[in-house]
């Protein structure tokens, strides 16, 4: 009898003894995204970026003979709940870097947090610049990698000479107005030749605003709309252009938040022929997107899924930090953090995507028009890739500043003209 | 003259020299090449030099479809007649012969942009005028306003001369008033000059601002300003008309919202924060009734108006009888408790079809505009609706006021206990008034899902602004709904384009506290010696 206790004592030793030492055996990944609420549309798509990544990397032995062990939280489009959320990942469930947030908002508010504890956040989504962190590796477009371009076909390939900048009433459209409003000065447009529009989340009466863009629009010079508006206001806004007779050739729309997820619940009959500027769509030809692709769709057993910009911007982060890790020999962050800068990896339209000092990417622009399919063709791209500005060139107040997080700078906010590194702006 | 008369010899002699030139199979193989700029060149060539080729509109309407391509190996132009997967079916645009299916990887695109496709379009309209069919030539002719010379003068003179439909006669004679205001001679200027002030549109404007700007003769430039002040003074007329015409279109919006409310809130002083809800249940009826006949969809509108009002009023029955008629006289607890049922309401729909909003499809008869004239259009969704909003209005006061469960409605609404000592059954009627409020809500939803998107959300963008009109225009009462709904719709649209969307319904909000501050009961209070409580 007591033999056999002992046998089974020993064998339950030994079983939690592999499980301790399995359990510290794989690296934790955080991925902070809504599941649930109003963002939930957009942002679930990119935990299941994650979580198939996570899948693939462990199939190839994980990192540094680790698995890796997703955690997943959800935020759900609460803002301060994501600093809580963060804060949990950090220091209750250890993860060496957090894969996560989609609106600037949120954003901003697990920005102090992941300073403070001194974590690693890819944050994967085109947003308004105008910040640069240690701990934040930002792999979406700042508005030199989209915005401006995007002006810049406007102006240059369909001539366009007045401009109605359209957006939701929060910090995204609003600073990035800001900066196109300052950038089409500087080319010489006339402030009357400029309209610019808020409206807030949601809305849904597009009627006063759209008479007032054909009223501005028809007086013989091209006029096309600059639109930052996100969410479902998209829906009756572009319904109402189509009541009121604007076609796209009349008065093109250029949107920056509208992607292949976005029209794949619409009805794009209205859409035919606006366009959308970002790093990716999911027509690009190259054959590490189409294995993407294909990948993508047989994860989620769904033939029918989309792939967007903000998951390629996932994908690139991932490959970086894994690569980082590896270059590292650690997952310890400050290691990791140093060895980040420099990582290239391929990006999934054909080239490849460098990690800049002041934590940006270099991305190709590109510019696409709305097809009936809900997918985009490529009008218009960059011959290179652009390297990506943290601080703008066109406001007063950042034009002087530059960001290089590697030694012995390591400033996020530096003026060049006074020489001193200013703290972070939260 | 001399000058036009050589240009015309000589766009005749290359019509007829085809023998000099090129074919306009040889003439689009710069198609091949990506540059915008090139592609724009051949357009530009073939239309010059094919316009008699019958296959020149085919290729202008395929590229412009975006169906034109070519096959890599022999550079050989063909339309793209079906997708299918990876696998594309195509012909050969000039021998109509079918091709062997191939995979996409075996041709390329002529892809077009926005630019190129105006410029095809601008063709294509010179070419379509003669056209058959009368859509054709109208949509050509709407397309060639934008540019008016002397050679689109010149095909306007031979339409005109074979045009049979009015619409399209009076679009050519605007073309040709402008032509002469700006190339005719002096007494065609003149008389040209005063029609443009007749048109309304904005190509008259632009034209005589031209003129304005680069005549140096002083007669015609003191007639183009009084015509340019005459129209500007139209224009901010119409202007003005179609701003009502917005607010009217949102105040019955409103209207159609705050009915409901308007009915179950003053008969039965209950605060139903499950209002909104509703509202998206009929909307999502709406959907569910395209999903099942996807062919019906010009009469899905028509039908899903009755059937919204029955499941909304279903749920809105079955809702009072389980949970606000045990709280009747509590007003905080009936608050929480239709709260709570409106997440239930929210999340049921979401876990029942998806958190994404949901596609309903406009009718065709739904869309577009009523052009008045050149300074006025009303869309015909919403026109549509303010009509129906006043339907549904007379329906509900006929309802209230000639039938006998009306009048018991309204008996119990005075006077509870009155009306019980009278016989009244006061529970039946109060689940009958709840259903009729529901109801009422389901079918504004069927109006709403043509405006806005229809999700789980929807009910939640309208629940603010029914309380506003019901608390404005007096509760319980209907024509203080209807006169409050309209006045606050006219409010918001004639703030909004001065202080914009955000700034006009903090504006209102305003304004509705400061008025509850003077009349706490509202437009129209109600009359009676019990209403007081």
């Amino acid at each position: 009898m007591l033999k056999n206790i002992a046998k089974g004592l020993s064998i339950a030793c030994i079983v939690g003894m592999t499980m301790a030492v399995s359990a510290a055996d794989t690296i934790k990944v955080g991925v902070l995204h809504s599941l649930s609420g109003t963002m939930a549309i957009s942002e679930t798509t990119l935990k299941d970026t994650v979580l198939m990544m996570i899948e693939e990397q462990n199939k190839k032995g994980g990192v540094l003979g680790k698995k890796l062990e997703p955690v997943v939280v959800d935020p759900a489009s609460n803002w301060p709940l994501f600093a809580e959320k963060m804060r949990g990942l950090i220091t209750k469930d250890k993860v060496d870097v957090t894969f996560g947030c989609w609106t600037s908002v949120s954003r901003k508010s697990v920005l102090p947090v992941v300073e403070e504890l001194n974590g690693i956040l890819f944050y994967p989504v085109q947003y308004e610049g105008e910040e640069s962190s240690k701990n934040v590796f930002y792999t979406g477009a700042s508005p030199n990698q989209q915005a401006i371009p995007a002006v810049d076909y406007l102006m240059n390939e369909i001539g366009v000479k007045r401009w109605v900048l359209a957006g939701t009433d929060y910090v995204y459209p609003r600073t990035t107005n800001k900066i196109l409003k300052a950038y089409l000065k500087a080319k010489g447009v006339a402030d009357k030749d400029i309209m610019v529009n808020y409206t807030p989340f949601g809305h849904s009466d597009w009627q006063s605003i759209v008479s007032d863009v054909k009223k501005f629009g028809s007086t013989g010079k091209k006029t096309a709309v600059v639109s930052t508006i996100n969410g479902d206001a998209n829906v009756p806004f572009y319904k109402e252009l189509g009541n009121q007779g604007i076609s796209a050739d009349d008065i093109p729309v250029v949107a920056f938040s509208v992607g292949e997820e976005e029209l794949s619940g619409l009805d794009t009959k209205p859409l035919v022929g606006h366009l959308a500027a970002w790093n990716y769509f999911q027509s690009a030809e190259a054959d590490v997107n189409e294995k993407f692709i294909a990948s993508w769709k047989k994860y989620m057993k769904d033939d029918k899924k989309v792939t967007n910009d903000p998951m390629e911007a996932t994908y690139i982060g991932f490959k970086m930090w894994v690569k980082a890790v590896e270059k590292a020999g650690t997952t310890e962050t400050d290691a990791v953090l140093d060895a980040m800068v420099g990582v290239s990896v391929p990006n999934l339209t054909g080239g490849y995507a460098t990690m800049m000092p002041n934590h940006h990417l270099t991305k190709p622009v590109l510019i696409g028009e709305i097809q009936e399919d809900g997918q985009f063709e490529t009008v218009w791209q960059t011959p290179d890739t652009v390297v990506g500005d943290a601080w703008s060139d066109f406001l007063p107040g950042s034009k002087d500043l530059i960001s290089d997080w590697r030694k012995p700078m390591e400033c996020g906010a530096y003026n060049v003209k006074t020489k001193k590194c200013a703290g972070q702006n939260y | 003259m001399i000058l036009k008369s050589i240009k015309i010899i000589l766009l005749n002699l290359l019509f007829f020299t085809p023998l000099f030139s090129n074919t306009l199979q040889e003439d689009i193989q710069p198609f091949t090449k990506s540059s915008f700029k090139t592609k724009q060149k051949v357009v530009e060539n073939i239309v010059l030099n094919h316009s008699e080729n019958e296959k020149l509109t085919l290729v202008l309407n395929t590229l412009l479809k975006g169906n034109l391509y070519f096959t890599k190996y022999k550079k050989e132009f063909v339309i793209l007649t079906k997708k299918e997967g990876k696998i594309y079916h195509t012909t050969n645009i000039f021998t109509g012969d079918i091709l062997e299916p191939k995979t996409k990887k075996m041709f390329k695109k002529v892809k077009t942009n926005n630019k190129l496709r105006s410029i095809i379009k601008l063709k294509l309209a010179e070419l379509n005028l003669f056209s058959k069919e009368e859509e054709v030539r109208l949509s050509s002719v709407k397309n060639m306003l934008k540019n008016i010379n002397e050679d689109s003068q010149i095909l306007v003179l031979k339409a005109l001369k074979v045009e049979t439909s009015s619409a399209i006669i009076s679009i050519l004679e605007e073309m040709s008033v402008n032509y002469k205001a700006k190339f005719g001679t002096q007494e065609e200027k003149l008389k040209a000059i005063v029609a443009l002030k007749e048109l309304l549109s904005p190509q008259s404007l632009q034209t005589l601002k031209e003129i304005e700007s680069s005549t140096k003769d002083e007669e015609i430039k003191k007639l183009a300003q009084t015509s340019i002040t005459s129209i500007e003074t139209s224009k901010s007329f119409y202007s003005l008309l179609e701003t009502a015409f917005f607010g009217l279109s949102q105040g019955s919006v409103l209207l159609l919202a705050a009915l409901g409310l308007a009915i179950t809130f003053g008969v039965m002083k209950v605060i139903n924060m499950a209002h909104g809800e509703m509202m998206m249940i009929g909307a999502y009826t709406t959907y569910t009734l395209q999903q099942i006949m996807p062919n019906f969809i010009e009469y899905s509108i028509i039908i899903a108006i009755p059937l919204a009002f029955l499941v909304s009023a279903m749920v809105g029955v079955i809702i009072e009888r389980l949970v606000i008629r045990h709280l009747y006289g509590r007003p905080l607890e009936t608050l929480l408790a239709t709260f709570g049922i409106s997440l239930i309401l929210q999340q049921i729909v979401r876990s029942v079809y998806s958190p994404l909003n949901q596609e309903v499809k406009t009718p065709e008869w739904m869309s577009g505009a009523w052009e008045i004239n050149g300074a006025l259009s009303l869309t015909y969704n919403r026109l549509y609706i303010i009509i129906f909003s006043l339907l549904v209005f007379v329906a509900v006061l006929l309802v209230l006021k000639k039938t006998s469960l009306g009048l018991k409605v309204r008996a119990v609404t005075q006077n509870r206990e009155m009306a019980q000592a009278m016989g009244i059954k006061t529970g039946f009627i109060d689940a009958m008034t709840f259903g009729i409020g529901s109801g009422i809500a389901g079918v504004a939803g069927v109006a709403l899902s043509q405006l806005t998107n229809v999700g789980p959300n929807l009910g939640q963008a309208y629940i603010v602004d029914s309380f506003m009109v019901v608390v404005f225009g007096g509760v319980g009462n209907l024509w203080g709904t209807l006169i409050a709904a309209f006045t606050l719709g006219e409010i918001n649209k004639f703030i909004e384009p001065a202080a914009g969307a955000v700034l006009a319904k903090v504006i209102i909000l305003i304004f509705i506290i400061l008025f509850i501050q003077k009349r706490p009961r509202g437009l129209f209070p109600q009359k009676g010696r019990d209403a007081e409580d």
